[in-house]
């Protein structure tokens, strides 16, 4: 054995769901009950990475025996004993184990910026970021440039905001620089809300350091002494590691007072957001920090004029933050150079739902979508059929299969009438209702308004009351006139964000899928069978063998028949869950 | 309340008269002491503070984090984003009030074992659709799986005993 052993392990949220925790453990374990002696267990190293982005397949564990990596998928603690034998030991890598080439391809295809380092340092060792270079970026200009040539390179760079909207970073931060004021503050937005999306989560769990380090950039450059990151409660394993990142790098000297050794004093504090998600718009974000309600303000005064207490404050998102130290180290050009004319850069997506690769990607600005659902995704899982893709959450719209060769930028997402978001990508097949999508996404925003605005705060409430009726059967001639009126109405008139692009999904999802309301409507039919009121579940005679699964799986004992006989299912008392749907091997249960 | 419950509430009254003064950093302390925001408590703030009940009210409601009734001694969260809703999340959520016998418009079981919870997402979108018990997330969850477990009595991160 030479040359050292190294263990990675995937820890993000998924592979400690999976069960990471347990194979940390069982390599510790293992190693020391293998009695392998003192100068290799000092060069065995389990350590902890974050999310490699690949997390259908978790637990990944990294084997790397002398500067060869061996990749295994889907590890269980009680499989550990038998790499350390054969593979460690035995030098003969478990084949069956390995990761296939589906999964080479599926990093083979990405560009990766803000996830660069993410899965490859520990999170919460500062000396592993150092390493890759980590920091040098901020002591570089602080010893070399002004801060406005700070601005200056992001501008160039042409990097545009992750967080929704796409506003171009640098040219905030020079509204906020010039203002006349005693304090500046900046704060990274962490608090995302987007169901669906879990970027800001991976980067921060996955590489803290990054973000604290674009921070401190973005601090120099508009000349504030303090910053905020404002983070959701619900990811407490990212505020463990943030603040255990933010402890380490003041105890460095790159945070606090002469930072670097320079004459530039900045330090970080974390604010756990109380759950709503109207504060991830700006002013509703700041009057949380208050102490407030969340509730957002007209623009003008923007942020970067009268932000924090009154004064100018620059938003930034986690992954806009993360991109900076990049970019400062391979400069502007370098960065401007990937991406597509108007959207500079890469963009980490979340790919979710019915798609086989689910997990985080991050691709050159421009990618076509197919290549994205296809290439990096390996396609709809279960042999289905595409429907659509949801992109930009709650703000966002559902993008069908006529516009799949779309290259994915801020323009043109905003074209076909979606948007960018924060980068979820929910992928939907033929069993999906877009009606059901819809109506999933108004009781999300109805729940959310903040109430402060007449037109969010009735408007989402009547939009949802209509789809509602439109689901249940009960749907009128007209409604699909009245939706697009109101959704209108209430797009033009809300006070912020959230109303402003609260019946985006409503009016993607007419535009591109009307027969789908019409059927429910008009004809009562629910063609993907997916909403309640109007299928029916039954039994096909000749596929069922009678073995009672579905019988012992219905909650409501709407199932009978003898055993080996046909079963059959008492409509009047099916509550339609679905259960017997689920457990038939046979195919027999059917829906429509 | 009793006399502990108001020396407790003393010591986070001295700390907010004693920082900037924001209601939200008061509400999670005060959470933090009970375990939820108790009426009382915020009746007792006002008068201490002068500062209208309303306002404390007003904040305690806007934010999910924040519980004006007592909570379970295990907490479940099923995860309703996008992605859990399309994998079936709501079939699980239907499960779990009916398994434990949640009064209807109730989240809290009668006997204060459970309080069931849902939230926007939990961003493991990629182990969908997920049940969090206490702080241990379960992927990949369907309601078969969940029926078994919440039988079992004994689910990863479940307590049974007194020590929450």
């Amino acid at each position: 054995m030479s040359g050292g052993v190294k263990i990675n392990v995937c820890m993000g949220t998924g592979g400690i769901a999976a069960g990471g925790t347990e194979v940390v453990d069982a390599f510790r374990a293992g190693f020391e009950a293998a009695g392998i002696d003192a100068s290799v267990e000092k060069n065995c190293l389990v350590h902890q990475v974050g999310c490699r982005g690949f997390c259908a397949r978790d637990v990944l564990v990294d084997v790397t025996i002398g500067g060869d990596v061996t990749t295994y998928q889907y590890i269980k603690p009680d499989m550990v004993p038998r790499i350390i034998e054969e593979h460690v030991k035995g030098g003969a890598p478990i084949e069956q184990w390995i990761v296939g080439q589906d999964y080479h391809d599926f990093h083979s295809r990405q560009v990766k910026v803000v996830l660069a380092d993410c899965g490859h340092i520990d999170p919460e060792n500062i000396d592993e970021y150092i390493a890759a270079d980590g920091y040098k970026a901020i002591a570089g200009v602080l010893k070399e440039m002004q801060p406005a040539e700070v601005i200056d390179v992001v501008k160039r760079s042409g990097l545009r905001g992750r967080g929704g909207a796409g506003f171009p970073t640098g040219v905030k931060w020079e509204f906020c620089a010039a203002n006349e004021a005693d304090r500046r503050y900046i704060i990274c937005n962490a608090d995302e809300g987007d169901p669906g999306a879990f970027m800001d989560r991976s980067v921060i769990e996955g590489n803290p350091h990054a973000v604290i380090e674009g921070m401190t950039l973005g601090a120099y450059a508009i000349g504030s002494v303090t910053g905020y990151v404002y983070i959701r409660a619900e990811y407490p394993l990212a505020v463990e590691r943030l603040k255990k990142a933010l402890a380490d790098a003041r105890a460095r000297g790159f945070l606090g007072k002469k930072i670097h050794g320079s004459n530039f004093d900045f330090d970080i504090k974390i604010k756990l957001g109380a759950g709503a998600f109207v504060c991830g718009e700006e002013t509703a974000l700041i009057a949380s920090i208050e102490g407030e309600r969340g509730m957002p303000r007209a623009k003008p005064p923007f942020p970067a004029n009268k932000g924090l207490w009154g004064k100018p404050t620059i938003i930034n998102n986690v992954e806009t933050l993360a991109n900076l130290p990049y970019i400062f180290r391979k400069g502007a050009e370098w960065f401007s150079s990937l991406g597509s004319e108007k959207s500079k850069g890469t963009k980490v997506f979340a790919l979710t739902g019915k798609i086989k690769n689910t997990g985080l990607t991050e691709v050159p600005m421009g990618m076509p979508l197919r290549e994205i659902i296809y290439d990096i995704g390996g396609g709809i899982e279960g042999g289905l059929r595409f429907k659509a893709v949801q992109t930009g959450g709650p703000s966002g719209g559902c993008i069908p299969e006529e516009h799949i060769d779309l290259p994915v930028d801020y323009e043109n997402l905003a074209k076909i009438g979606s948007m960018m978001g924060s980068g979820g990508m929910v992928v939907l097949d033929e069993t999906d209702c877009m009606v059901n999508i819809a109506k999933f996404f108004l009781e999300f925003t109805q729940s959310e308004s903040c109430g402060k605005c007449v037109p969010c705060r009735i408007g989402t409430k009547r939009l949802l009351e209509i789809l509602t009726r439109i689901t249940e059967g009960n749907g009128r001639p007209g409604d699909i006139e009245l939706l697009m009126e109101l959704a209108s109405d209430v797009k033009d008139a809300s006070l912020c964000g959230l109303g402003m692009s609260a019946p985006n999904p409503v009016l993607s999802t007419i535009r591109y899928f009307r027969h789908e309301y019409e059927a429910h409507i008009n004809e009562k039919r629910c063609p993907s069978a997916v909403c309640r009121a109007l299928i029916t579940f039954g039994i096909i005679e000749k596929n069922c063998t009678g073995c009672g699964a579905c019988r012992r799986a219905c909650p409501v004992e709407a199932i009978a028949g003898e055993k080996k006989k046909p079963h059959v299912i008492d409509q009047s008392k099916c509550v339609k869950c679905g259960s017997c749907f689920d457990v038939c091997k046979f195919k027999a249960v059917f829906k429509e | 309340m009793d006399d502990s419950d108001k020396s407790k509430l003393e010591a986070v009254y001295q700390k907010f008269a004693g920082s900037d003064g924001n209601v939200i950093s008061l509400l999670q302390d005060m959470q933090e002491v009970f375990g939820y925001i108790p009426e009382d408590a915020l009746y007792w703030i006002s008068d201490k503070t002068n500062i209208p009940v309303s306002r404390f009210f007003g904040v305690a409601t806007f934010y999910k984090q924040f519980y004006l009734k007592p909570r379970g001694k295990n907490i479940i969260t099923a995860c309703c984003g996008t992605a859990c809703h399309v994998k079936g999340s709501h079939r699980i959520i239907q499960l779990l009030k009916t398994e434990l016998k949640l009064v209807p418009g109730e989240f809290t079981t009668t006997d204060g074992m459970f309080t069931l919870d849902s939230v926007a997402c939990v961003g493991a979108c990629s182990i969908a659709p997920v049940v969090i018990v206490n702080d241990n997330v379960h992927g990949k969850m369907t309601p078969d799986k969940m029926s078994k477990e919440l039988k079992s009595g004994n689910w990863r991160g479940m307590s049974t005993g007194d020590e929450r």
